[in-house]
């Protein structure tokens, strides 16, 4: 039965590329808009807090708090507020998705050698310079790693979007009497996909910035 | 509400039926409401979600603690049986439920089924990683001064893995929580029971959502907090030196 | 605390690692007799430290025999032989998640004593090591470096071995509490007397160390096993004079003290330099030199005078 399910499965995928793309395409916008916003918020933050040692309450509060608020209830509470649509489903992502973002940007930036800082500062580099010039780039693959997490959670997550309207590929999985199990399955590897591939390019990134950082490795 | 499927066997709460200002507006948070439905909605709901996060978590420990014991003594095995825990992480909620369905039905069991496979995956990884940290002159020494294998592994391996282990029970119970929520697209059960259909209103039943979803929150927060506290207290030497 | 320190014989003891050319450890033989310690020394891939974990069984024979009064360590079951000998690394390894008393009462433990034994036992190894009580309670994150090796000392002892290995157990400690360390570690076993297989590669910590001392070759080859004395005034060879410095001469003079001179009558000591019959003679050398000295004068407990050392007797 389930491999007959499996070839089911590919048969979908075969017949409907055109409209599995299109609907990926959407969980993708809705996702990265939400991680672009994530990154613009959390990315600051984290940076400056990390540079100046300060917040680590505020910011492990932040992290174990978003870390275990229930998707369902965030996306519910933005659609009753403002209604179905795209922004709902986005304010939603980027509320979950800035946590492991502001955390691993806080800990990268504050982890980086002090001794290494203080030099910088000796040597008569501003604040901004010490931040963009030395804690940043030694930090740069702790952020991306972030990003990362953050990234794959929120494709997964905007997937729950599509049982509230939100379309996309999540849009396919909560319809089964239209699609099938077959077309079910189909979306699900599609959203896997997404994820692993947005994983990988990030993994890509992450080692260049390694790369960079000690090129004798 | 496009493509969302209604779950069975939930009672359908009338709106504004009760004729309270409140209600009437479909005010965000009327406190009647909550006091009236406390018992038949509310409650078992958060019973009936509390229940799926225990059975789901002890049950996955289970599985996965047996499996990580295997994955670190025999190596070999690791990074197979990680692969397999990683796999059915990947797969999204949504469709594992139903994917199960043809299998153990539209029952609570194929919810606790899903559940315990994506705890697998934060388990797994914790426990082995937890076991592998123990330092090896720690290991050496204890191997030297004449503890057994086994005596090793209980006395000192084990104990030293715990904080690993209890991060990984922190983030698997919030975890379960929230795909829980979930879970009520399929089947009237847990706390997304009153928030799915909620929302399945032509006016959101905001009181309801609130209710239910504010529960959510505070259940997570709360079981979050909890573990946290046994995590520092059952580590007395990681808070000191 | 009475103590029967075994005697411990290597016998032709082999160590061949398949697949690498030439021996570990190369039919080494010699004879450790009770209650001295044998200092394992030699330069790295010398076998020092495979030739003392082939006493445990931590690492396994490949021919010949090790045997322990008389018994061969084959014989015995490897658990059990395992908790009769006490056992220190470098790194210490102490349990980082139990005490500092359970820590020490760990080998008792499985021999099946009860709690108030191994308290007690635990307050009278802390006492040994030079540590006050309250330690017992608190655990190995909060304890320095030093705290730690003795910590880890005390845990060998626990059980009453009458063997102990330790492998260069002082060399991840500072040069100042280095020396305090062998400087008690000394004391204690006057007070023991057991039998210990020391290993380091530091020659002078050696010669300090050891009552006989085993200079190992690479390639796990016995290059001379003599006391220090002989050692430093008779190598057997270019190696083995090699090994031990160019400055043997004064290295060995730091075995001996002015006590153990002929001294001359304490005449004309106006201005001498003053220092106690059991400066080794090596410091005493020192201080001549940079004071300009021609000779010392000796005194003895309470300052009594003993007599005039001169630089010539020094150098004789």
């Amino acid at each position: 039965m389930l491999a007959s399910l499996f070839v089911e499965t590919f048969q979908f995928i075969g017949d409907n590329a055109s409209l599995l793309l299109q609907k990926a395409a959407e969980t993708a916008e809705l996702a990265f808009t939400a991680l672009g916003i994530s990154i613009l918020l959390a990315l600051p933050l984290g940076l400056w807090l990390g540079h100046r040692h300060r917040g680590l309450f505020l910011t492990l509060g932040i992290s174990s708090v978003g870390r275990a608020l229930p998707s369902v209830a965030i996306i519910g509470f933005l659609i009753a507020w403002l209604g179905v649509g795209f922004w709902s489903n986005t304010i939603a992502l980027v509320v979950l998705g800035i946590p492991p973002i502001l955390t691993n940007t806080y800990f990268a930036v504050e982890g980086v050698d002090r001794d290494v800082v203080e030099a910088a500062r000796g040597m008569g580099l501003t604040e901004v310079q010490i931040l963009a010039r030395v804690e940043l780039p030694l930090g740069l693959p702790f952020v991306l790693a972030g990003i990362r997490i953050s990234a794959v959670f929120v494709i997964a997550t905007a997937t729950i979007a599509g049982l509230f309207g939100g379309g996309g590929l999540g849009d396919i999985m909560a319809n089964q009497a239209a699609y099938g199990l077959a077309g079910v399955l189909a979306a699900a590897l599609c959203v896997s996909a997404l994820a692993l591939l947005t994983a990988g390019v990030l993994a890509l990134a992450r080692d260049a910035a390694f790369h960079k950082m000690a090129p004798s490795a | 509400m496009t493509g969302f499927r209604v779950a069975d066997g939930g009672p359908v709460i009338p709106n504004f039926g009760h004729g309270s200002a409140c209600l009437k507006n479909n005010g965000w948070f009327c406190p009647e409401w909550v006091r009236e439905h406390w018992g038949d909605i509310l409650q078992p709901a958060l019973v009936q979600h509390i229940e799926l996060t225990v059975i789901a978590v002890s049950i996955g420990f289970g599985i996965a603690f047996v499996l990580a014991l295997v994955g670190f003594r025999f190596r070999l095995f690791n990074a197979p049986l990680g692969a397999f825990t990683d796999l059915l992480y990947a797969i999204p909620s949504i469709a594992l439920f139903q994917l199960l369905v043809p299998f153990t039905g539209l029952t609570v069991t194929t919810i606790e089924v899903a559940l315990v496979s994506y705890t697998l995956f934060v388990f797994y990884r914790n426990i082995v990683e937890g076991l592998r940290s123990v330092p090896d002159e720690v290991l050496e020494s204890a191997r030297g001064m004449g503890l057994t294998r086994r005596q090793t592994f209980w006395r000192v391996e084990l104990p030293l893995a715990v904080p690993a282990i209890l991060a990984g029970v922190r983030v698997a119970t919030v975890s379960t929580i929230s795909i829980a929520t979930v879970a009520a697209f399929l089947l009237y059960y847990g706390l997304g029971g009153p928030i799915f259909d909620a929302l399945a209103q032509p006016d959101i039943f905001r009181t309801e959502l609130v209710a239910a979803g504010g529960l959510a929150i505070l259940l997570a927060l709360t079981a979050d907090t909890l573990l946290a506290l046994a995590q520092r207290s059952l580590t007395p030497w990681n808070r000191l030196g | 605390m009475p103590t029967e320190a075994a005697e411990l014989v290597f016998d032709e003891a082999t160590k061949v690692y398949p697949g690498r050319d030439g021996a570990a450890v190369d039919h080494l033989s010699l004879t450790v007799p009770a209650g001295e310690i044998c200092v394992l020394v030699g330069p790295s891939g010398g076998g020092k430290t495979t030739a003392l974990k082939l006493v445990n069984r931590l690492i396994p024979l490949t021919s010949g025999d090790i045997r322990i009064d008389g018994r061969s360590i084959l014989d015995l079951d490897v658990t059990e032989l395992r908790r009769s000998i006490g056992y220190v690394i470098q790194q210490v390894g102490l349990f980082p998640h139990v005490t500092v008393e359970a820590n020490i009462g760990t080998v008792p433990k499985l021999l099946g004593r009860p709690r108030s034994w191994i308290k007690a036992r635990s307050a009278e190894l802390l006492a040994l090591v030079g540590l006050d009580p309250s330690y017992a309670k608190r655990f190995p994150a909060q304890l320095s470096g030093g705290e730690r090796q003795r910590v880890g000392l005390a845990r060998a002892l626990a059980a009453n071995p009458a063997l102990m290995l330790m492998d260069e157990p002082f060399g991840a400690i500072d040069p100042i509490v280095r020396t305090r360390l062998q400087d008690e570690f000394l004391r204690l076993q006057h007070e023991l007397r057991k039998t210990v297989v020391f290993v380091t590669h530091d020659v002078d910590e050696a010669i300090k160390v050891g009552d006989r001392i085993a200079i190992l070759r690479e390639g796990g080859r016995l290059a001379q096993y003599d006391t220090p004395k002989q050692i430093l005034e008779h190598p057997v060879d270019e190696f083995v004079a090699d090994f031990v410095g160019r400055d043997r001469a004064l290295k060995a003079l730091s075995l001996r003290t002015l006590g153990d001179l002929e001294l001359s009558p304490a005449i004309e000591v106006d201005g001498l330099l003053q220092l106690p019959a059991e400066t080794s003679q090596r410091d005493a050398l020192a201080m001549l030199v940079a004071e300009r000295s021609e000779a010392v004068l000796v005194v003895g407990a309470g300052g009594s005078p003993l007599g005039v050392a001169t630089r010539e007797d020094l150098l004789k």
